[in-house]
């Protein structure tokens, strides 16, 4: 394989001279910049692209006119604007990735397919603003040079650190892809061969049967040249049947050669297929022994007939061969010329004739998927890969705070999804229209396998296909892992840099689309038009074009890239020691690497907040002993936790100590930094660091937004209400909340906002009401946790609020009109920091991940608390209940520093955690309803 | 207190015309912190018996008979059969030496008797075609055999087998029936108690003879209990409360319970100011053996058996009329009532003496009857300081109708029924917590780790 690196640091060389300063230059503010906007914007790399969104680019090396490019996906001419695809498909397919070896080896009488592995490069092209990731594949031509067409598939981005951090997923996925087209182009090039081979054979008999009359005619035509030449061409036509015959075993026999590639997908579905299939073949081939026994049949067949029926033929060639050859052929077999035709004078076959159509189309649909997954800037990916990792690690809270992973599992899974399910596509297409090829292998498939699935379900089929393989890629080396957080830290600080204005992406986003008639993409909120419209929009202060400089000046740094390719050549070391054995690493690895990730990153982020320009070679060893200091500590956090229990004295720190590490530095961290300014900037970058930390509420981007926005509604609700934080608290402490309220779009903004405070929401929020019109009764309360309710005056009103004041002391009510809260009286400070009406956070995603965060660590101490033995239980027979008791409020009290009220919110949250650990299908709604008696006091504006 | 809710414009009248005492939400001796809604039912829940330590069965008036275990709040098992409401509901256990089983004896309204396995839900036994509904069932588990009460009199084997019947003349039949000794039952016929006893001849067969009537009532019996051994009582409902001897019959004590308005009326006057007669209806009986809890009308009444005095009472204990109540010990009782609430009670001593009492202090008034000179005299002096009060220290709010019934496994829980169709489960939040936790650690241990 080549190494990426090489073709990359060629191409990047202008950034290696930009960050070894040189002594004589310029004072940066005498130089005129090359690209105004480059250096002050985190995003300028991309802004000088011709393209604004990423996209997949298809090119094929057409041996009659070279480099074109087929296709780009998402299909769309805006995507690629202004650029040159012409000129970059020329780029991307000079690269030899290997030679095709194609042609007769010695040793050999019959021309050799070549099995070419496919390559991965990364590619860049400064000049134009664009970078690859490349992948060449060859597939199969009978009619081509060699047999073989090659084609490359490329990612093209603005970002080059994108493409060389996904490295490992885009090869994968591309894989996958590029192993689709290959199958379908085997059975395609299978297909041709038979279809030449039969018109060998009739050509073969035609011959014969001339020779024959030759023969008849007497022996004086024997010798005569066109005796002659009809004798060669017998031979040409014989020797060209065994060589056919011969290609035909070898594409048969693909499935038994040996993959070097260590991302050659090999579904052992499918290679039991393709055994049974090379059977049925070499069956065939045992049949067809007599290679001339064809010509009684067909030889009578008009030979004018032409290439009219040619698909329709193909079809018909393959039943028939199906079935015996017993049915009267509709096929006419061709004459084969003596002389093929020049290669210029012929039509290539199109990328879509050359594999099955249904494969194709597989292949599409999967680079489609591949271009949705990729979508969004780096940062983004990150996040989003280090909370799915994180939060698989924490299943035991998850249900709290969290988004369901359900679906993340399923968008996982749906990476593995057309490979394998292409075969149920297939399925079902030849359950309309009956398969045309000799070589099905989904025909066995069919009594074999469970109801074939629509291609746009979800399959679970692929779930039993290529399990180490999803494991592989989503684990990926432990050197890529730490590799990406450094770049992701870096990623992270820069985006958030940019909050410092004032104004989040996403908010930008939101604003943007009131004003823009169609709403921007989610994940496009960061390119470069977006930011340039938004930059020009906000009058930027100088202080943020400072501290934005700084940041891009980390962004270039070579120390970076000098690891990036570190990173290559170790992730090389690990492929082609995994290509030998299952390359599989530990699954255990993984967190101590991710945390590690988090703690690094979260090191670096201060030190890389801090306005001055950091020295690379500080940053770098600043990073370094953050790393090591935890995963030395991190592996405690791995041991099984009873070890930890055995503890006897409630002041024993160390399962605290264990278990509680990270979030406890974590959240140090945050309140040192709103303790030390409580600017937004910090807070939003401490949040940042959380936010890649604790894995919160990435379900999915739809579901994601919408909780950004609801975000925007709680902080609204938190700087409009005093009584923000009661509120919260019975939220959190499991008391329910009414919100009644005339207007229904009022109230339901608020419980959309407050939603985001119900512990254990449920999948799909079973537990929030978001309004109501009739009275409610006990069942709903134990159902429900918060519930808008209609204020009626009517009857229904009056028993609306008969029911309001019978239920009164299991309820709170936020009065939306009159703006009043009755509940219990709350003057804990556990709440204090993400109910502070004086916030200085101004965006709903910012305030969105600052909630996140400490909800999260509300879930880490509540876990803490649970699953803590001498909390709850007698260490010894002597001690009594009451000695437990004690030692509980102390541990509250006085380790967590939680006061009475506070810790009735530890109190619900760990009863939730018990009854979701004792009983995990059992949804909490069908649990008991706690409730405690208390007085309630009634606020007011 | 919702006077905010409403915007200021509402009419808070009718509310604070009834002295109800409001106990607020602040309530340090409730325990019950922790409910389970049990739903199941599609009509009214009337009944609540307990099968053993962790099962209860309900029963009401869509004939449903229903098995819960009220640890988990799981519905057990689903007895169905009956095609009208279930009139009378109680355990029958067979103690074979060894093992003891409990079934179910149900009766409705569709003229049918049943006979439940509550384990596997099977109906073991019924009997479909008696001449009218029975209204009350008798287990007498020492003879092996059962009674029904309705318009007649039916003495049941263990296998539903007949052993003897006894037709009344009495229009409303038999509505309560108590086990007395030397193998007598008492039944109330409404304004009767009559005496039967049980014979067994030579062959083993059984007779029923009337022995004795006592018509001391002056109005409907609604509550015959047994205290102990030598005693039960009755109640009417006109209030009054007599004391009997389980073996002679004999008036040991009698009270008429009056809620009077004020103390400067005169005897007559109470008696015949004496309003709605539900007022001051004995609703329902219960005792531990030393104090008789009398549900009379919407309040409570503390009788002490040993004193033969009332040791506390409150006229207006609930909003609406008592159902059911329980003595949970010697101080401390629950009521359950039509107002939807169950209340609970300590009775507590006076703080002090001398304060003024209330104005229903007096209210409860004692007399003698001169035509019947059996009982000895009631005590017309009250003794001021034996008096205490009952003092609410917690209410149950849940039901959206009128509370049944419910019945009290110890620390475990509370299970209420309630006309709007729902059985509540009550529970003492912290110790289903620590059980939770305990539950938690033992999976953990077999886990092996999270």
């Amino acid at each position: 394989m080549i190494g990426s690196p090489d073709v990359v640091a060629f191409t990047k060389e202008d950034e290696y001279g930009e960050t070894s300063p040189d002594p004589w230059a310029l004072p940066e503010e005498f130089s005129i910049p090359l690209h105004p906007l480059a250096d002050s914007n985190p995003w300028a790399k991309t802004s000088y692209a011709k393209f604004t969104k990423d996209f997949i680019l298809i090119s094929e090396f057409s041996e009659q006119v070279g480099p074109q490019p087929l296709l780009t996906i998402p299909d769309d001419s805006k995507v690629c604007g202004t650029f040159d695809l012409n000129y970059f498909s020329l780029r991307i397919m000079s690269v030899d990735y290997q030679a095709s070896f194609v042609g007769h080896p010695p040793g050999t009488g019959y021309p050799r397919l070549s099995f070419v592995e496919d390559s991965r490069v990364v590619l860049g092209d400064s000049k134009e603003g664009a970078f690859a990731y490349v992948h060449h594949l060859t597939l199969y031509d009978l009619e081509a040079r060699g047999f073989v067409r090659p084609f490359c598939m490329a990612y093209v981005s603005a970002d080059e650190r994108k493409i060389m951090l996904q490295f490992q997923e885009l090869s994968l996925r591309f894989s996958r892809a590029s192993e689709c087209l290959k199958a379908g182009n085997r059975r395609a090039f299978a297909k041709e061969l038979q279809r030449k081979l039969r018109d060998l054979e009739y050509t073969h008999s035609v011959l014969q049967r001339e020779e024959g009359l030759q023969r008849e005619a007497g022996p004086q035509c024997m010798y005569s040249a066109h005796a002659v030449e009809k004798a060669n061409e017998l031979a040409n036509v014989e020797k060209s049947i065994y060589e056919h015959r011969d290609l035909l075993k070898q594409i048969s026999s693909y499935h038994h050669r040996p993959r070097r590639d260590p991302h050659a997908v090999s579904c052992q579905k499918c290679v039991t297929e393709c055994l049974s299939e090379c059977e049925v073949l070499l069956d065939k081939y045992a049949k067809l022994a007599n290679p001339f026994s064809y010509s009684d049949k067909g030889g009578k067949g008009e030979e004018g007939q032409g290439r009219v029926g040619d698909e329709r033929g193909e079809e018909e060639v393959d039943e028939e061969e199906e079935e015996g050859v017993k049915r009267k052929l509709s096929y006419t077999p061709q004459l084969i010329k003596a002389k093929s035709a020049k290669c210029f004078d012929k039509r290539l076959k199109t990328l879509q004739e050359l594999c099955d159509n249904t494969f194709y189309e597989a292949t599409v649909e999967l680079l489609k998927e591949t271009e949705k997954s990729f979508r969004g800037d780096l940062c983004y990916l990150y996040t989003r890969r280090l909370d799915r990792a994180l939060r698989r690690k924490q299943k035991v809270t998850n249900f709290l705070f969290e988004e369901d992973l359900g679906d993340d599992d399923e968008d996982e899974g749906g990476t593995m999804r057309p490979f394998c399910a292409l075969n149920h596509a297939v399925d079902n297409y030849t359950l309309l229209n009956p398969p045309p090829i000799v070589l099905e292998p989904e025909l066995l498939e069919l009594d074999t396998l469970e109801p074939p699935n629509p291609p746009s379900e979800t399959g679970h089929a692929q779930e039993f296909c290529e399990l180490g393989l999803v494991e592989r890629h989503l684990d990926s080396s432990p050197s890529d892992q730490t590799l990406t957080t450094q770049e992701s830290s870096e990623e992270t600080k820069g985006s958030f840099s940019s909050d410092k204005s004032g104004m989040g992406p996403a908010e930008r986003q939101q604003n943007l689309a009131s004003m823009m008639s169609e709403a921007p993409d989610p994940d496009s909120d960061l390119t470069p038009d977006a930011e340039h419209n938004t930059d020009l929009e906000r009058d930027s202060s100088s202080e943020e074009v400072e501290t934005t400089a700084g940041d891009d000046e980390g962004d270039q740094t070579p120390v970076s890239l000098l690891e990036v390719s570190e990173l290559e050549a170790s992730r090389e070391d690990e492929c082609d020691g995994g290509a030998d054995g299952p390359c599989e690493i530990e699954s255990d690895l993984l967190v101590p690497i991710d945390t590690a990730c988090c703690m690094s990153q979260d090191g670096f982020l201060y030190e890389a907040s801090a306005p001055e320009k950091v020295p690379h070679l500080s940053q770098n060893s600043h990073s370094q002993p953050g790393q090591t200091l935890v995963v030395n500590q991190e592996p405690q956090a791995q041991l099984p936790l009873q070890d930890d229990y055995t503890v006897g004295s409630p002041s024993s720190e160390s399962p605290a100590a264990g278990l509680e590490l990270p979030v406890g530095l974590l959240g140090d961290a945050v309140s040192r930094t709103s303790a030390e300014d409580g600017s937004d900037c910090t807070m939003s970058a401490s949040t940042g660091s959380d936010r890649a930390a604790s894995p919160l509420g990435y379900g999915g981007v739809v579901t994601l937004r919408q909780r950004k926005k609801a975000g925007q509604g709680a902080l609204r609700f938190v700087r409009q209400y005093p009584f923000a934080m009661q509120a919260l608290w019975c939220l959190l402490s499991g008391r329910t909340l009414v919100v009644l309220g005339a207007d229904e779009g009022r109230v339901r903004r608020l419980v959309a906002a407050l939603a985001l405070f119900v512990p254990a929401p449920g999948r799909c929020g079973e537990r929030v009401q978001a309004w109501l019109s009739c009275p409610f009764t006990l069942t709903d309360l134990q159902r429900w946790k918060l519930i808008g309710l209609q204020r009626v005056a009517t009857p229904v009103g009056s028993s609306m609020l008969y029911s309001l004041s019978r239920y009164s002391r299991y309820i709170s009510i936020l009065d939306a009109d009159q703006k009043t809260l009755r509940c219990p009286p709350y003057r804990g400070q556990l709440l204090a920091n993400i109910a502070d009406h004086r916030t200085y956070i101004r965006r709903g995603s910012t305030y969105f991940l600052h909630l996140q965060s400490t909800l999260c660590r509300l879930a880490a101490k509540a876990f803490l608390f649970t699953f803590t033995h001498h909390l709850h239980l007698p260490v010894s027979s002597t001690e009594g209940p009451e000695v437990v008791e004690g030692r509980r409020r102390c541990f509250l009290q006085e380790q967590l520093g939680l006061g009475e009220e506070d810790s009735l919110i530890l109190l619900y949250l760990s009863q939730l955690i018990t009854q979701q650990y004792l009983q995990p299908g059992r949804s909490s709604a069908a649990a008991t309803f706690s409730f405690n008696y208390t007085t309630s006091v009634f606020y007011k504006i | 207190m919702f006077r905010w809710i409403l915007g200021g414009r509402e009419a808070q009248g009718s509310a604070e015309k009834s002295p109800v005492l409001c106990i607020g939400e602040e309530q340090p001796k409730n325990c019950f912190t922790e409910l389970q809604v049990l739903k199941g039912h599609f009509d009214i829940v009337r009944f609540l018996v307990q099968i053993d330590d962790f099962r209860c069965a309900s029963a009401g008036d869509d004939g449903l008979v229903l098995v819960w275990n009220i640890e988990t709040g799981e519905r057990l098992q689903e007895l169905r059969g009956h095609s009208q409401q279930i009139t009378a509901i109680t355990t029958f256990t067979c103690d074979n030496g060894v093992t003891s089983h409990t079934s179910l004896i149900t009766a409705s309204s569709d003229r049918s008797l049943s006979l439940w396995d509550p384990d596997t839900g099977n109906r073991v036994q019924t009997i479909s075609d008696l001449q009218s509904p029975v209204k009350c069932l008798l287990v007498l588990e020492r003879l092996g055999v059962w009674v029904s009460g309705g318009e007649e009199l039916c003495v049941w084997n263990k296998d539903f087998q007949l052993q003897c019947h006894r037709q009344n003349h009495s229009d409303t039949g038999i509505t309560a029936l108590i086990e007395l000794p030397k193998n007598c039952l008492a039944a109330a016929m409404d304004k009767e108690i009559v005496i039967y006893r049980l014979t067994f001849s030579t062959d083993s067969s059984l007779s029923v003879a009337e022995i004795r009537c006592l018509s001391d009532h002056q109005d409907q019996i609604r509550a015959l209990i047994n205290v102990n051994d030598g005693l039960f009582a009755s109640g009417s409902h006109a209030g009054e409360l007599i004391l009997w001897d389980a073996v002679d019959w004999n008036i040991l004590a009698y009270e008429h319970i009056l809620w009077e308005e004020s103390q400067t009326c005169a005897q007559s006057e109470i008696r015949l100011a004496a309003p709605k007669p539900s007022e001051m209806s004995i609703q329902h009986l219960t005792t531990n053996g030393k104090h008789i809890l009398a549900a009379v009308g919407s309040g409570l009444y503390v009788y002490s058996v040993l004193t033969k005095t009332v040791v506390a009472y409150r006229k207006v204990a609930h909003d609406s009329n008592v159902l059911h109540t329980m003595l949970l010990s010697d101080s401390a009782l629950m009521s359950c009532s039509e107002d939807g609430s169950v209340r609970m009670w300590e009775i507590q001593d006076l703080p002090l003496p001398a304060e003024p009492a209330s104005a229903g202090f007096f209210g409860m008034w004692t007399f003698g009857r001169s035509n019947k000179q059996t009982g000895p005299p009631s005590k017309k002096v009250v003794d001021v300081p034996n008096i205490r009060t009952l003092e609410l220290t917690g209410d149950l709010i849940g039901h959206s109708g009128a509370v049944q019934m419910f019945v009290s496994f110890k620390e475990n829980a509370l299970v209420t029924c309630s006309t709007d169709h729902l059985l509540i489960l009550w529970k003492d939040g912290e110790r289903q917590s620590h059980l939770r936790s305990l539950a938690l650690f033992q999976k953990l241990e077999e886990n092996g780790g999270l």
